[in-house]
């Protein structure tokens, strides 16, 4: 699994964010398009690309992009 | 002895909460993305002296109108409801006295919500089945807008009221109702819950209401669900609730012609959908006007289905139920 693949994969869940604002070291909670509806579109590309169950605490205790990265990662 | 669907009434109460009154009271929430994602337009909100019973009457009314329907003919009543007008007594006898159904009827409560349309299909099935009723009317109705907090964003969004009232009876209907697979996991209790007003936890006036990650206010007398659990949970057993259904009904996934899922949300259904692998034609959505009603979700969906032609020419249905609890269960219906 890549990084940049990811990145791309996340950029596609968001509708009105600037693919070029989606790095490795975005604090995601603070893009402006966050929410309860993103979190979920999270867990279905989780899903959908990569065959990994993401949990709510997963991303909880998730503060970067590449936390997230990491955790699918080491679950998958 | 066959059971049957014989018709399918609903009633949505009057005030309508758009999606531009929400984005009034939520200016950060963008209207074009909830009603491209959730597939809601408007929810209907019970009023304030309006209750499960209320709703009920109002959508049996209905299926008897509608469908000119003998109300003396009806011999067991199933009400099904999350949010019953009393602890005691059961609010089925409340509504067999309102409606002036005989007072020979058998007539109960059950407290399911999502998957409780199948439950009661099965109830009644069984009872004609075991030859203790012929004409059953199955009535859904709940209320989850009065447990909602007003600053809840998300489940304002999500969730409207509605009843739905079902004939299912040994006669002739415009389906026959097939076989069941069911099933219940209580570890997923607190995903979606109302913790305060049953006997374990009474209701305080106290309440400290709580902000969680995404801003939604709620507290413990609220309606609370755990978005991303519940999501997971139906990603994770729903796919396996159509591959036992299809095993048990000894159908292939090519033999159905619809599904009618639960309707949550169209993102989880289109999800789900994706997930199983089911064409998008064969996959019916129909919540844009009344939002996720709970248990009548499916009785809603299968009444537009009815009227928009969809179940002329074809043979096999399955619907599924799941949520709270955890809770779910399937059927397949086969068209007449």
């Amino acid at each position: 699994m890549e990084i940049n693949t990811f990145l791309q994969n996340f950029a596609d869940i968001l509708d009105d964010t600037d693919a070029a604002l989606i790095k490795q070291e975005t604090v995601f909670r603070d893009l402006e398009e966050w929410d309860s509806l993103t979190a979920l579109s999270l867990i279905a590309m989780a899903d959908e690309e990569y065959s990994v169950k993401l949990t709510g605490d997963d991303i909880k205790s998730s503060t970067s992009l590449n936390d997230i990265f990491e955790i699918i990662k080491n679950k998958g | 002895m066959k059971a049957n669907i014989k018709a399918i009434s609903y009633y949505l109460p009057e005030e309508i909460l758009s999606n531009d009154l929400i984005n009034q009271e939520f200016p950060e929430w963008d209207i074009e993305k909830i009603s491209s994602k959730t597939g809601i337009n408007s929810r209907h909100i019970s009023a304030k002296d309006e209750f499960s019973s209320d709703m009920a009457i109002k959508a049996a009314e209905k299926l008897f109108k509608e469908h000119n329907i003998d109300r003396s003919e009806i011999d067991f009543l199933l009400f099904c409801t999350q949010s019953p007008d009393y602890f005691l007594p059961t609010t089925a006898c409340i509504i067999q006295e309102k409606l002036g159904l005989n007072t020979t009827i058998g007539a109960l409560d059950y407290n399911l919500g999502c998957s409780g349309f199948v439950y009661g299909l099965s109830l009644a099935k069984g009872l004609i089945a075991g030859e203790m009723a012929k004409n059953i009317l199955l009535i859904t109705s709940e209320t989850y807008s009065k447990f909602i907090h007003p600053k809840d964003k998300s489940n304002k969004t999500i969730f409207g009221d509605a009843a739905a009232a079902t004939l299912i009876s040994s006669e002739k209907g415009f389906c026959s109702i097939g076989n069941f697979v069911f099933g219940t996991d209580g570890k997923g209790a607190e995903n979606l819950i109302v913790k305060q007003g049953g006997m374990r936890f009474p209701v305080l006036n106290d309440n400290e209401d709580i902000s969680d990650e995404f801003g939604n206010v709620r507290n413990d007398k609220n309606l609370f669900m755990n978005g991303t659990e519940i999501f997971n949970f139906t990603g994770e057993f729903v796919p396996k609730l159509i591959q036992g259904m299809l095993e048990k009904a000894n159908l292939k996934q090519d033999d159905i012609d619809l599904f009618v899922f639960h309707q949550a949300n169209k993102y989880m259904l289109n999800h789900l959908r994706k997930k199983i692998k089911i064409p998008e034609d064969k996959f019916y959505i129909s919540m844009a006007h009344c939002g996720n009603t709970v248990s009548s979700t499916i009785p809603i969906a299968l009444y537009e289905a009815v009227k928009e032609g969809k179940l002329e020419n074809i043979q096999n249905m399955i619907i599924a139920g799941f949520g709270v609890g955890y809770s779910w269960g399937a059927c397949n219906l086969i068209i007449n």
